[in-house]
């Protein structure tokens, strides 16, 4: 069991999790992900490390409630437990001198690229960081994100905070501007990173992004989460989860994501139900 | 001398009709009437070919003889000294090749039921626990530490031998629970997962530590391990990583691995959703592409999740199927189909990914390859469309490369298997072993325990000098 030592709520339905896991606090990296368990009864489910720290023995994870097992998570309050919380699993990001970094970040992703962007500034690399959410109160970490950027810039879809827009479009003035970008590193919904991957693609700058394709073992046992990469099937747990954006098979990936929509609702509302019922 | 008693007393099974549609045991196991009986056919014979048979060289006729005596204790004790997994051994081995193909009465048709009996005895002590004393004496400590990563049949075997000899084992596990394929692979209604926990418990109660969630070559390294003061390590992390066809269409929704169809079904209990939130999508038509006992697990599984037909596609004949004849005759018998000479050449999509059609080849049989098998050759023109909506790939698997890559001084073949002595199970890499499927590539859970059993002992052998 991994004892959840402290949760904070983010934004609407946006969480972060503390977890006791001093082993995977040992060697976690930024880009790789955990495979948790809410109990006997649940799925197994990857969720990228967001934070960690050696010295406490904790490891951080952000998620936001969509399905039946996010939903649980979200019941569960500081000192309870998770059944199983395995990592560090995937291959960490890239971390090297590249030059200028253009971290991109949507939504619940902001929490991946933080802990990439600060490592990349720590190895010297001009970190300029575009943080994108629908609205002002889906926002989080700004501040964090700042701090390991030179440079932030801020879009909400509706204009309620920042910019009004969708992060490609500063992604591409950066690119048009004459600015030199040696890499691009984009996090988020599928969509955003499938569309920052063709902003990217007439300029010719390395696009990575982090795959999120449904996973079971998370250890390259079961294949449920191979995606298609330059034409050739990978396993997002193993060989990912950051790949070469410009080489990704995005319609393949957005489709696997569907597979199990009908049956993931039905077990959301009978957790829902079975909630309510308890209060 | 008795008249030779040739009937060999057969073991009730669940009809065919009703256990197509549930998850229940098929085989029910013998009565105490019928193990007597089937114990009392048993020749004694002084010089044991079954004994000899057995991987793990259980004292077959020794065990048998205290059924008979009806001294049930003796005949677990019997058991367990030589096989720490009887009551999975009674249901998965492939006795009619091992210990029963060398019984003295096989030769007359009809050999002792040794798995039967077998299962049996490992069903008493479970139903009688407590009855059974704990070991003898604790073993004298040896003060030495070892660590076994992977808790498969190999993996138990060897912390279970190593612990007997007084060795502080330690198993690392990557799943969430302990027993490997045996929980993940094997579907319940041929082997209850209950049983395998049981067993699993009895390891444990030998005192090995059992760490769940640990995936060797990610939380630590085998270097790191010897590190920390393990004096030796046995690697069980068997084959777990599965093959593709790699043919047009293979990533379409719908189409699994049989490692993942079983994970989700076995492990996940998704024949449960939505009580347990593992969903797995299992359509009306399901074709499962190989000969092997995995096949023949996927097949009965999708039939038992609702499929109307299921069909089995074997690219070559049935009498070069490797799955057992048991496992064959029960799929027959509940009604799967079985396509044999036939081998997928694409799959067809529909506009939302869904596999909606598998194009096949016809096959024919060419020279013997390599495996002494006849070699399966496409006809070509002979391409027909068979017309399913699920499709699960049980065309074999690898080891998982996971560790090899964070240890640079393990070799491994090019098939990814690490290269180990095949007596010893001694790998290239100072004070590591290996053993069972990560060594041989798939094979049986009874060859894995017999490897572990052997790379058990030069493990102590080398720990004592």
């Amino acid at each position: 069991m991994f004892r959840i030592i402290s949760r904070e709520t983010l934004a609407a339905k946006i969480h972060l999790f503390k977890v006791e896991a001093p082993a995977v606090a040992k060697k976690a990296q930024p880009g790789q992900f955990v495979v948790v368990r809410v109990d006997e009864r649940g799925e197994r489910i990857p969720l990228t490390i967001a934070a960690w720290d050696e010295n406490e023995g904790s490891v951080s994870m952000v998620f936001m409630e969509v399905g039946a097992t996010t939903f649980r998570l979200a019941q569960l309050q500081a000192g309870e437990s998770i059944a199983d919380f395995v990592g560090p699993l995937g291959i960490p990001s890239d971390i090297e001198k590249f030059g200028t970094v253009v971290c991109v970040a949507g939504g619940v992703g902001v929490a991946v690229v933080t802990p990439i962007a600060k490592a990349l500034k720590e190895k010297g690399n001009n970190i300029i960081s575009i943080l994108g959410a629908r609205n002002k109160d889906l926002l989080f970490w700004e501040d964090r994100l700042r701090n390991a950027s030179n440079q932030l810039i801020v879009t909400t879809d509706d204009g309620t905070y920042g910019r009004k827009g969708v992060v490609t479009e500063p992604l591409k003035e950066l690119l048009e501007s004459g600015e030199k970008v040696d890499r691009v590193i984009a996090i988020g919904p599928t969509v955003m990173m499938k569309f920052c991957t063709k902003t990217t693609q007439p300029f010719g700058v390395k696009t990575i992004v982090s795959l999120n394709p449904i996973m079971v073992d998370g250890t390259g046992m079961c294949g449920c989460c191979r995606v298609s990469v330059g034409g050739a099937t990978k396993f997002a747990c193993v060989d990912g989860p950051d790949f070469d954006g410009h080489q990704v098979d995005w319609d393949l990936l957005a489709a696997r994501q569907r597979i199990y929509l009908d049956e993931e609702k039905r077990s959301l509302e009978k957790w829902q139900a079975e909630i309510a019922r308890d209060f | 001398m008795a008249k030779v008693n040739l009937n060999r007393e057969p073991m009730a099974k669940q009809d065919p009709k009703a256990r197509g549609r549930n998850f229940n045991q098929v085989a029910l196991g013998y009565s105490d009437e019928q193990a007597k009986t089937e114990a009392s056919r048993c020749l004694q014979c002084p010089k044991h070919p079954c004994t000899d048979g057995c991987p793990v060289e259980v004292n077959i006729p020794g065990f048998i003889k205290a059924v008979l005596d009806d001294n049930m204790p003796e005949a677990v004790r019997i058991l367990k000294d030589k096989n720490s997994l009887p009551g999975i051994c009674g249901r998965v081995c492939p006795q009619e090749t091992q210990c029963e193909q060398a019984c003295s009465l096989a030769k007359k048709g009809a050999p002792i039921a040794i798995g039967r009996l077998e299962r049996y005895v490992a069903d008493w002590e479970q139903g009688n626990s407590g009855t059974m004393n704990a070991e003898k004496e604790p073993p004298k400590r040896t003060g030495k530490r070892v660590a076994v990563v992977g808790s498969g049949p190999a993996g138990l075997v060897t912390a279970a031998d190593l612990a007997k000899l007084g060795y502080s084992v330690t198993i690392f596990e990557a799943l969430h629970v302990a027993g490997g394929v045996l929980m993940y692979g094997i579907p319940e209604f041929r082997l209850p997962k209950e049983i395998v926990q049981a067993e699993v418990a009895y390891v444990a109660s030998l005192g090995v530590k059992i760490e769940l969630d640990s995936v060797v070559g990610k939380v630590t390294t085998l270097d790191e391990l010897l590190g920390d003061g393990y004096h030796a390590i046995f690697l069980g992390t068997g084959a777990g990583a599965p093959m593709f066809m790699d043919i047009p269409g293979e990533n379409l929704n719908g189409i699994y691995s049989a490692n993942e169809f079983l994970t989700r079904v076995n492990l996940m209990k998704a024949y449960q959703f939505p009580e347990y939130d593992t969903p797995v999508s299992v359509g009306k038509r399901v074709a499962v592409i190989g000969g092997g006992n995995v096949a023949m697990d996927s097949a009965r599984c999708a039939l038992r999740l609702g499929a109307d037909a299921v069909y089995i596609v074997y690219r070559r004949s049935e009498v070069e199927m490797p799955a057992r004849r048991e496992e064959v005759e029960n799929a027959q018998e509940e009604g799967i189909h079985f396509r044999l000479l036939t081998n997928p050449k694409r799959y067809i999509g529909n506009e939302s990914n869904r596999v909606v059609g598998m194009e096949c080849y016809e096959m024919g049989l060419g020279e013997p390859d390599e495996s002494g098998r006849r070699r399966p050759v496409a006809k070509e023109g002979s391409e027909f469309i068979l017309d399913v909506d699920t499709v699960v790939a049980a065309l074999g698997t690898r080891p998982n490369p996971l560790i090899a890559q964070t240890t640079a001084d393990l070799k491994t073949t090019k098939w990814g298997t690490v290269m180990a002595d095949e007596t010893t199970g001694k790998t290239m890499k100072d004070k590591v072993w290996a053993g069972g499927d990560i060594v041989t590539g798939s094979a049986t859970v009874i060859s894995a325990m017999g490897a572990a059993r052997r790379a058990a002992k030069d493990m102590d052998k080398y720990l004592r000098e």
